[in-house]
């Protein structure tokens, strides 16, 4: 039983690590109906952001507090400024283009970030700094849980308490609903959808930039690859769950990790990617839509 | 598909009107071409890049001494970043460069995939850190060479290091499913087996990349092992021995030349102390070696890196067979190899018939204090 246990805690955690990026994921398809490939090299720039903030700030002696908050809010900005300026060059010229444009030019955007940290960075790992630390109170139950997996756990359901509150009741949240309803009509009632796809993109990669900061401080290293696999997972598990949806992604992003896990501890590691993509393959079939997505009605 | 055809025939055709028309120049052209292929980008780049500055220097070196049968050695530098489908486009690139000799690849699993195109032109091929057994055992390539010991050679070390001085009992054994990482598991596996003084209890492998890799360390957990052998390569072993240490495990973890590497160090951090890595044997008593890291500070202002040593031997070696063979031809270059004993950094060396290096081996080294220390 305490193997059980074991193994779904460390599936919680993998899936609330696949959870953080995935959002991303779902709120860019959810508005404009596009697979942002680059959102995995957003999430491994907020995690070189955060390593460059946080050893600059670690030189000077701030406090280990003041360096999270800090790495934190710089790493939520920069990938922020680079969601958003892949969005103006690369996206939005081909708005009105058929739908296979912008996907090949995601991918696009998504092997240039990678090779532009690579060339500006380099093609080593780096150690990241233990930005969150070994908790006290964790120690009786660390051989179960670390205190990054409690962190992890704790930020995502937070992080998407709080989106779900934000879609749902503020101005832009309700922009962004009804843009996602129908562009057209948007347009027609006054709403600014080009400044909505924008605080998308925004939002999206800053919560991608959270992610990245979270996760490179579990486990511990940060390449210029990193966000290649984890964007491919947190995609996946968009789809699992429904895309375009918010708690979606969540439950997609869960199901995914737990499917992971125990596939490891009762059969075989090397077996985990087929569970995960049978299981995608099996939920696709029985509920093309995902697991909380909506049937597409096409409008007429 | 079809215009680059068209080009080639073309291009073809040009060379072969151009050679009828100068006849007397001869084939060979004036240079000794010697191709430097393996990562030099990547993850993986701290394995490669030793390696080029090691030619760099030993080709500047001899063409200072007038060259190679009068000849100067020219380098052909390339980057296959240790995968295998680039390193086949690497090997056609260079052997239509008209290579002689190529000192590389890097990995085992680029150097398997490159070998075939390398066989069929004729072009000898000298690895300084290629392992995977098969490349000399199987005897299908008679055209490789290396300077550094096989896999089994480390494994079987590996094992008797966990059996014999560790004492442990139940071991697990997990790699990263490459053609190294799992031919040294699988070898190591067969090892334990046979001794009959351990048992493996858990054989898996892992998915490089993988955002996480808790699962997996619970598993080893489960399995009650005492000491983990890893085969694979320093950024998994690196997440693996963490998460070990995170989850309070503290046995032992003994892992191959794919993780003794400053950078596991250096990532790991005080998680990798203790923690076990065979490699090649410390030359550091032997003059031509220390000559040879004494050109590279003096040339690159630091400490070589991985395989520098074995890349350094392995261009000496084979610069020194084409000048004893009078040319670049294959047969006789072998001969050379097998027969012509030469200094080197890693020792006196010369080849045996499978192409494997007489006089090199594997010892195993522990971190201490962030540094990779000789195990007596």
């Amino acid at each position: 039983m305490d193997y059980f246990i074991e193994l779904f805690l460390s599936g919680l955690t993998r899936g609330s690590i696949y959870a953080l990026i995935a959002l991303g994921y779902t709120m860019v398809y959810g508005i404009i109906g596009l697979i942002n490939f680059a959102h995995g090299e957003i999430y491994m720039i907020g995690a070189f952001t955060s390593f460059i903030v946080a050893t600059t700030l670690s030189i000077y002696g701030f406090p280990l507090a003041a360096i999270v908050v800090v790495a934190g809010v710089a790493a939520a900005i920069w990938s922020s400024a680079y969601g958003y300026t892949v969005e103006k060059i690369a996206y939005k010229p081909l708005r009105h283009a058929p739908r296979l444009a912008p996907l090949i030019s995601a991918i696009g955007m998504s092997i240039l970030l990678q090779n532009y940290v690579l060339l500006a960075q380099t093609s080593d790992f780096l150690a990241f700094p233990a930005l969150i630390p070994e908790f006290a109170f964790m120690e009786p139950v660390a051989h179960i849980i670390g205190s990054s997996d409690l962190v992890i756990l704790i930020t995502t359901a937070v992080v998407m308490l709080a989106l779900t509150l934000f879609i749902k009741f503020t101005r832009i949240g309700k922009a962004m609903r009804a843009t996602a309803q129908d562009r057209t009509m948007a347009l027609l009632v006054g709403i600014n959808v080009d400044r909505v796809i924008s605080a998308t993109f925004i939002l999206g990669s800053a919560l991608a930039a959270i992610g990245g900061l979270l996760i490179a401080s579990h486990i511990g290293q940060i390449n210029f690859a990193i966000g290649f696999i984890a964007g491919i997972k947190a995609f996946t598990a968009a789809v699992l769950g429904g895309i375009g949806s918010i708690p979606g992604a969540v439950l997609g992003s869960l199901v995914l990790g737990l499917t992971e896990s125990f596939a490891t501890g009762y059969v075989s590691s090397d077996y985990e990617d087929v569970f995960a993509f049978s299981l995608l393959v099996l939920i696709l079939i029985f509920k093309p839509s995902g697991l909380l997505g909506k049937a597409d009605t096409k409008k007429v | 598909m079809k215009s680059t055809m068209r080009i080639n025939f073309l291009v073809t055709a040009a060379a072969v009107v151009l050679a009828m028309m100068l006849p007397g120049t001869g084939m060979a052209g004036d240079t000794i071409k010697l191709g430097v292929a393996g990562a030099h980008s990547g993850d993986l780049a701290s394995y490669g890049l030793p390696t080029v500055n090691a030619a760099k220097l030993v080709v500047a070196e001899v063409n200072a001494k007038g060259g190679v049968n009068g000849k100067k050695v020219e380098l052909l530098i390339e980057d296959d970043t240790c995968k295998p489908e680039v390193a086949t486009n690497i090997a056609t690139k260079l052997v239509s460069q008209g290579v002689d000799v190529v000192l590389g690849h890097i990995c085992s699993g680029a150097t398997k995939s490159a070998l075939p195109i390398y066989k069929a032109a004729g072009v000898i091929l000298i690895s300084p850190s290629a392992t995977s057994p098969e490349l000399t055992q199987s005897g299908e390539y008679p055209n490789f060479f290396r300077t550094i010991a096989p896999d089994n050679m480390q494994a079987k070390p590996e094992v008797e290091f966990a059996l014999n001085v560790l004492g442990v009992k139940k071991i697990a054994v997990i790699h990263d499913k490459g053609d190294y990482g799992k031919g040294v598991a699988e070898l190591a596996k067969g090892f334990i087996e046979k001794s009959g003084k351990g048992e493996v209890v858990l054989f898996e492998g892992v998915t490089p990349g993988a955002v996480d890799y808790s699962a997996i360390v619970q598993k080893i957990k489960q399995s009650q092992a005492d000491a983990v052998i890893f085969g694979g390569y320093h950024p998994e072993a690196s997440k693996i021995v963490s998460m070990m240490r995170k989850k309070r495990m503290n046995i032992a973890f003994l892992s191959d030349d794919g993780v003794k590497d400053d950078t596991f160090i250096k990532v790991a951090g005080k998680d990798a102390e203790g923690v076990y890595a065979t490699g090649p044997k410390n030359n550091s008593k032997n003059p031509l070696s220390q000559a040879a890291v004494a050109a590279h500070k003096q040339a690159y202002n630091g400490d070589p890196g991985a395989f520098y040593e074995s890349a350094y031997a392995a261009s000496l070696a084979i610069l020194n067979a084409i000048g004893k063979a009078g040319s670049t031809e294959r047969a006789a270059v072998t001969k050379a190899l097998q027969t012509e004993r030469v200094d080197t950094p890693v020792g006196t060396i010369n080849f045996d018939a499978l192409g494997d290096a007489v006089g090199v081996g594997f010892a195993m080294y522990q971190v201490k204090n962030g540094q990779f220390i000789e195990v007596k």
